[in-house]
């Protein structure tokens, strides 16, 4: 089990200038909803992006304190596209 | 990965256009998020194969090496990875899923 802040801070030491919201989905502290938005993700499918914050949070993941990270990630200017 | 559970992944996605490696089967999938990916198959109504992870722990481990990815399900079209749960269900309602599908299957 690991803290939404943790989530956060994780992901944030891996994409430095993302902007990262949590959601904690069962309260038990292991499945997670994470919106990112970072301009790393620029140019990148989907596959890559994610592969990047589960790079991120590498450890948590394999030592199952995450079970379950469901992700949005966006770019700076798909989120002012779509808004 | 052992080189046998390399082929065994190879061979698996090589031949199916359509593979889904999951918690479960088709008809009762064993978390959620595998649940997701085989609802969203069925309605395209494409057809697809599956390998249940939670029976054979070799593949289970080895499939996150393969795709640098590291939960389950994964899905592969044409040999090509294509992402997990979250990933389809956005093509999905983007439409892409749909073409790529039908793509891979005509080719």
């Amino acid at each position: 089990m690991i803290s939404p802040d943790q989530v956060e801070a994780m992901i944030k030491s891996g994409l430095p200038d993302a902007e990262v919201a949590v959601q904690d989905l069962t309260g038990g502290g292991d499945h997670y909803q994470v919106a990112i938005v970072s301009s790393k993700f620029e140019g990148l499918s989907l596959v890559k992006r994610h592969q990047l914050v589960y790079k991120a949070v590498d450890t948590a993941m394999s030592s199952e304190a995450i079970h379950a990270l469901s992700l949005e990630t966006n770019t700076p200017s798909e989120v002012a596209t779509n808004t | 990965m052992s080189p046998e559970t390399k082929t065994k992944i190879d061979t698996l996605v090589e031949q199916n256009k359509v593979m889904v490696f999951m918690k479960g089967t088709k008809l009762m999938p064993q978390c959620g998020f595998s649940n997701n990916v085989v609802q969203i198959l069925n309605m395209l109504g494409a057809p697809y194969e599956t390998l249940d992870v939670l029976a054979d722990p070799e593949v289970r481990q080895g499939i996150k090496e393969y795709s640098n990815w590291p939960t389950i399900p994964q899905v592969y079209i044409n040999g090509e990875f294509i992402g997990g749960s979250d990933i389809l269900i956005k093509m999905y309602e983007s439409g892409n899923l749909q073409e790529t599908v039908e793509v891979a299957l005509a080719s």
